[in-house]
């Protein structure tokens, strides 16, 4: 009540919050417990450069690390009545929703954007689990069905890349109704003779895997990802046992054949740009360059189609470019995890 | 032996003394039949009062009730010459689901249904209606046949939900239940799908994203149980009656919502008190439904059922 606390304490705290706090600076990885600098973080894409331990990564990073040069176009989703059940818990679901709001800048949990990969139109649809667990709603649904559209209208693949806990219980029956409708987007997309891509990410489990997300022409899981139907504490509750080391991994859904490869997530863009281009441009290519990211070094031997991925010649667009000077990064000193570029899957 | 609810408790008690009434013959009593008709008024209107505003906690009761009739119980019943059908032709024969091929009224027809069982023995054999992923391959097998043989396909839903398991895990649980849905989208003829019990989430739907979904009155349809919402949104249990308000899984929310179609009525006193009631209504009902579709063009009937389920969502709670 006097002087002090009321205008100067005010004043230092402002003074003191406008300056970055520590904390940010540096991150503690989950996995290894390394301190992280937050730059190193941001260029080796929330990998971990220790242990290799991949963190959950945001829509807008995604999508700048797969584009060429980082540049696409977000597009506007259709924006559904919130709260259609006036849902409430312990707290009232539209106050999630606007809190969730806030602390992403986003409507819900999905960004839908279009833009080049190796000078191919491509379409990706990313889930941001900061956004109550990426769980899947109407708004999610029609933030599908938007990218399926415009995939057919742009005759581009559909990439998709689940980040997400299942349906969103808030949304009720409606929540579920969105697994037959992102089945049908998805459909769309094939029956357009497109290729739909799944990319998933830790975690995707329950309604949303048991959609859109087991449906795609080709299952990439980025490595050490969660991935299943039923969560783990409802099986142990159910059989009354301990689950399996490494149950629900990414390299244990290759085991079982539920994905076709487990990637690192350097490698992600390469993966994506060479099967895209085997799928859209059947054609006889006229450039080859190596799958993985070589800074220096002779140019890789064409005769040796094992370790080289082909970009055949668009006349179409001008942004092409070789796969070195893509906007991949380069892994800092780990081993690719797909190591047999022939299409076999890498040896768990 | 009659289960009764514990919201039934005062229609049990006067039931109870009906019974009592009955056994007094030998006392050659001339007002015991004027007493028993009496009683006898005054269970059906409380059962009349209670049935007609049933809480959502209570609806999940009733749903799950044991003397419920299950899925055999309608196949039984309404389907002559019903050939059951097994195995997915990859990996086993799940009987949680169980199907086949028969007639309803004369016209063929493929039957889906999702059978919990109704004694110890009968519930372990049908995993107590949740199904592996052999199950729902099955179904996508069966509706396959039903494609090709252009037979209409009559689905029955009552299912806690899928079963989670360390092998169903492995052999693709939730790739089963999305192809399901795919294949139920994707095929040309009719689709019917009722829930007459638990419509448990996508275990549910695998085998619901049908031309015309009808509940029973006192079904229940829902994203989760009751009881795994509370747990996570509530972090307890009991909290599960308000789940149950707050999830709006009853067959009259769910109308209103425009996610079904049709809310078939059931006895006063629910399904269990009249199976042979219940089954007889259910028949009538889709019998109804598969005559709409009669002549409808096959291209027109899956793009009609894609536009379906593409407009939900759009409203929400009036
Ligand atoms: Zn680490």
């Amino acid at each position: 009540m006097n002087w002090l606390t009321n205008f100067v304490r005010p004043k230092i705290r402002a003074l003191v919050s406008r300056r970055e706090v520590p904390d940010n600076l540096w991150m503690k990885c989950p996995s290894c417990e390394a301190m992280i600098f937050h730059r190193d973080l941001e260029e080796s894409l929330h990998v971990c450069p220790h242990c290799g331990f991949h963190m959950r990564l945001d829509p807008m990073r995604r999508m700048k690390m797969l584009f060429d040069d980082g540049e696409f176009q977000t597009i506007e989703l259709p924006k559904p009545a919130p709260d259609p059940l006036r849902f409430r818990d312990q707290k009232r679901y539209s106050d999630r929703l606007r809190e969730a709001q806030a602390k992403t800048q986003a409507f819900d949990a999905i960004r839908v954007a279009h833009g080049r990969m190796n000078g191919m139109p491509v379409v990706v649809a990313a889930f941001d689990f900061a956004f109550m667990g990426g769980s899947m709603g109407v708004a999610v649904g029609e933030g599908i069905l938007a990218a399926a559209r415009l995939a057919v209208l742009q005759e581009a693949p559909l990439v998709v890349i689940p980040a997400s806990g299942g349906a969103r219980m808030q949304e009720g029956i409606l929540a579920l109704m969105q697994m037959p409708r992102t089945v049908i987007a998805v459909d769309l997309v094939k029956e357009a003779g497109l290729p739909y891509i799944v990319v998933l990410t830790d975690p995707t489990t329950g309604g949303v895997t048991a959609s859109f997300a087991m449906l795609g022409d080709i299952h990439i899981a980025e490595q050490g990802a969660q991935i299943g139907f039923a969560g783990a504490r409802v099986i142990e509750d159910t059989i009354r046992e301990t689950l399996p080391e490494g149950f629900q991994r990414s390299e244990y859904l290759l085991e079982h054949g539920m994905v076709d490869m487990v990637v690192h997530r350097h490698e992600l863009r390469l993966i994506l740009i060479r099967v895209l281009g085997l799928l859209c441009r059947p054609a006889p290519a006229a450039a080859v360059v190596p799958l993985t990211p070589v800074t220096i070094g002779p140019p890789a031997d064409p005769t040796e189609p094992q370790a080289a991925v082909e970009i055949p010649e668009t006349s179409d667009h001008d942004t092409q470019q070789p796969a070195e000077s893509a906007n991949a990064p380069q892994p800092p000193g780990h081993q690719p995890a797909v190591e047999s570029p022939a299409g076999q899957p890498p040896v768990a | 032996m009659q289960t009764f609810l514990e919201f039934e408790k005062p229609i049990a008690e006067l039931e109870g003394k009906i019974e009592e009434l009955r056994h007094l013959t030998g006392d050659a009593n001339i007002n015991i039949a004027d007493e028993v008709g009496k009683l006898q008024a005054k269970v059906d209107r409380l059962l009349r009062l209670t049935y007609a505003k049933l809480t959502p906690a209570q609806k999940v009761q009733v749903a799950r009730h044991p003397g419920r009739p299950h899925a055999t119980d309608y196949i039984d019943a309404l389907i002559e010459e019903f050939t059951p059908l097994a195995g997915d032709r990859l990996f086993g024969e799940d009987r949680a689901i169980i199907g086949g091929i028969g007639r309803l009224q004369g016209r063929a027809v493929v039957v889906i249904g999702q059978e919990k069982g109704n004694d110890t023995e009968s519930r372990v054999l049908h995993n107590f209606g949740m199904a592996k992923p052999e199950g729902y391959r099955k179904a996508q097998r069966l509706m396959a046949l039903a494609d090709r043989f252009h037979l209409p396909v009559i689905s029955l839903v009552d299912t806690t939900g899928a079963y989670p398991g360390i092998g169903a895990e492995e052999r693709g649980q939730a790739e089963a239940i999305a192809r399901s849905i795919e294949v139920c989208l994707k095929i040309k003829v009719p689709v019917v799908a009722t829930v007459i019990g638990e419509g448990g989430s996508g275990g549910a739907i695998a085998i619901a994203a049908a031309d015309r979904v009808m509940m029973l009155e006192h079904a229940i349809y829902s994203v989760i149980s009751p009881e795994g919402c509370a747990s996570i949104l509530w972090r307890n249990a009991a909290n599960a009656p308000d789940a149950a308000a707050a999830l709006r899984l009853t067959a009259q929310d769910l109308k209103d919502l425009q996610i079904i179609d049709r809310i078939v009525t059931e006895p006063i006193g629910g399904a269990h008190r009249n199976p042979a009631e219940t089954i007889a209504a259910l028949g009538v009902a889709i019998e109804a439904a598969l005559r709409e579709f009669d002549g409808v063009e096959p291209g027109t009937l899956r793009s009609r059922r894609r536009e379906k389920f593409l407009e939900m969502g759009h409203k929400g709670l009036s």
